[in-house]
């Protein structure tokens, strides 16, 4: 089967410090492909590549078996790559609601509607609405996403992303600084959704790295230096003395 | 920016903005009607001169509350519109062409045809000055407009065959069926009619899909690219509309005077078209035509004390932007409502 997403030899250069250091990782479907690392291991860089919003120097991004190393960020979003942000991306003084109909329009394809308000057009509505019950956020559609909870507008930004209905999702950290519940929720979240479309993760909360995920890549100075199942990671040499330390 | 920041309360009917904007439409109507009604030609042409200058403004409004385009240069658009309607006429009264190669093209008294092409031709420079200005932002791209409308405006100036730097008389009124356009109160309706147009036009490109990307183009173009939709072509689209509609207010503005120059191109007329829009409201629908309104006012009352009534509209000025952001719609309807 082909793999929903893979990176082949990605390289990304910021003079003389070198970011990404030749990274392939493939995302197959149905599992979830956690990607660890301590900060300023090149997540956001080899993540921001992927989506798209920066531009390798080589390598390339398939998505679904198409290259799209040469499409913008937009392009591939239309591809079927969702993504959420390390730091929520919302439109603050928009709902909730009106926050996910943007993701739907540009599913939908349909940019210039000229005359029909988007609030009566239920093409829009009803997929923005099921997509926040999807995430819990129904009873909170018509509230700014400024005035939203920091862990609700987490997940107003996976709602989002489920709205493109993805066929890969990139999530940059959706867990940081949720509480205990919040993480517990959205962790059986994305439990559910890898059926639909598989998650690449990026997460520093280890315990739900290693419940949620199938497999596991450790990125360190931009370079994979362990990629394996939970039980492989745990117990790799290397892994453990240039990241996780005692605490695993 | 006072975004807005409270729930929508589902309510039936007419929202406060909603209601904001019907009075001081209702105001401005009934002040045209009024003055005709007191025999008052000059403020009758005073009341055309709102309705004119806040469709200017509720066309710059669009790039600029909406669009989060601070166009520095839409004056160009308007004295494109002008010069069209100039033009047009100028060739119309002396039955001259206005080129003979490759196709005859005279001069046309009638406003019906005078409108399309002053928009057309408006949004032909917007679409030309967008593509190069939109791939800059914030001060870049208040300058890249500001120097696109100064070439224009040098262009005015320096070609002799309009008049040059003297502007160009309309010597008779242009035409539109069925309507004395002598007549203060008809010309009134007209403009007045125009301003509607330009409103409701507005409205429901605001509230649509296109109007969905644009205010996420304004707000994160970030989460807009994410959901696939490109910001530039949502950008450029609303820059072209936002000319022509300001172009439509040219060609007006150049019949209510009979006369059209190079000032109607001129910076300090970009500067007044976004002071229509700070002063009224920014992103509001009847922001300029409040602004313009006010603008008006001042000018000619404090103008009619002190030749330095400017100094009293920069106080002012000063104020709104200090204290009340939402301008005069702003204070009178609340903060702005997103559902």
């Amino acid at each position: 089967m082909t793999d929903a997403l893979a990176v082949e030899g990605l390289v990304k250069r910021f003079g003389g410090l070198t970011a990404t250091d030749g990274v392939s990782l493939t995302l197959r479907p149905g599992e979830i492909h956690a990607l660890i690392g301590p900060n300023g291991a090149g997540k956001s860089t080899l993540i921001g590549q992927i989506a798209g919003t920066i531009r390798p120097d080589a390598g390339r991004v398939m998505l679904a078996g198409e290259d799209v190393t040469r499409l913008d960020a937009a392009a591939r979003a239309r591809r079927g790559l969702g993504r959420s942000f390390q730091v929520s991306s919302l439109a603050g003084p928009l709902s909730a609601r009106r926050n996910v109909m943007v993701a739907v329009q540009g599913r939908e394809g349909r940019v210039f509607g000229f005359w029909t308000p988007v609030r009566r057009d239920r093409a829009l509505v009803g997929p923005a609405e099921a997509a926040l019950a999807r995430v819990g956020l129904a009873g909170r559609a018509d509230v700014p996403a400024a005035e939203l909870s920091h862990g609700e507008r987490r997940l107003l930004e996976v709602a989002c992303a489920l709205a493109l209905k993805p066929r890969a999702l990139l999530l940059d950290e959706p867990m940081a600084g949720l509480g205990a519940e919040g993480t517990e929720a959205l962790g059986s979240l994305l439990d559910e959704l890898r059926t639909e479309a598989p998650i690449l993760l990026v997460e520093h909360d280890m315990d739900a790295v290693f419940r949620l995920a199938d497999r596991i890549s450790v990125l360190v100075y931009g370079r994979i230096i362990a990629s394996g199942s939970a039980d492989a990671i745990r117990g790799d040499p290397e892994v453990r003395a240039a990241y996780l330390g005692d605490a695993a | 920016m006072s975004e807005a920041a409270i729930p929508a309360p589902p309510r039936a009917g007419l929202s406060r903005e909603g209601w904001t904007n019907l009075v001081l439409l209702a105001l401005l109507g009934g002040a045209g009607v009024l003055f005709a009604a007191m025999d008052e030609p000059f403020f009758v042409n005073l009341a055309s001169r709102v309705a004119i200058l806040a469709m200017a403004g509720v066309g710059l409004n669009l790039a600029l509350g909406y669009g989060g385009m601070v166009s520095f240069g839409h004056a160009a658009f308007f004295g494109l519109g002008g010069y069209v309607a100039g033009i047009a006429a100028f060739h119309a009264f002396d039955r001259s062409l206005f080129m003979g190669w490759p196709v005859a093209i005279g001069g046309t008294d009638a406003m019906p045809a005078i409108w399309p092409i002053a928009m057309g031709v408006s949004a032909l420079a917007a679409l030309a000055i967008g593509a190069l200005s939109l791939r800059t932002s914030g001060v870049y791209f208040i300058m890249i407009t500001l120097a696109f409308a100064q070439m224009i405006y040098y262009f005015a100036i320096s070609w002799p065959a309009y008049g040059g730097e003297d502007g160009l008389s309309i010597y008779v009124r242009n035409s539109f069926p069925g309507v004395d356009v002598y007549d203060p109160l008809q010309f009134f309706a007209l403009c007045f009619g125009a301003l509607l147009v330009a409103l409701g036009v507005t409205a429901r490109l605001t509230a649509a899909r296109f109007g969905a990307a644009l205010a996420m183009a304004r707000l994160n173009e970030t989460r807009l690219a994410t959901a696939g939709i490109r910001p530039f072509p949502v950008r450029l689209a609303a820059f072209v509309i936002s000319a022509a509609i300001t172009g439509w207010a040219g060609a007006l503005f150049a019949d209510l005077n009979g006369f059209v120059s190079p000032t109607m191109l001129s910076w300090p007329m970009s500067g007044e078209l976004i002071v229509f829009c700070i002063l009224g409201g920014v992103g509001r629908l009847c922001g300029p035509v409040a602004g313009a309104a006010a603008f008006v006012l001042l000018e000619h009352f404090v103008g009619g004390v002190t030749e330095r009534w400017q100094l009293v509209l920069g106080l002012i000025l000063l104020g709104a932007v200090l204290f009340a952001r939402g301008g005069i719609v702003g204070a009178l309807a609340g903060r702005a409502r997103h559902d």
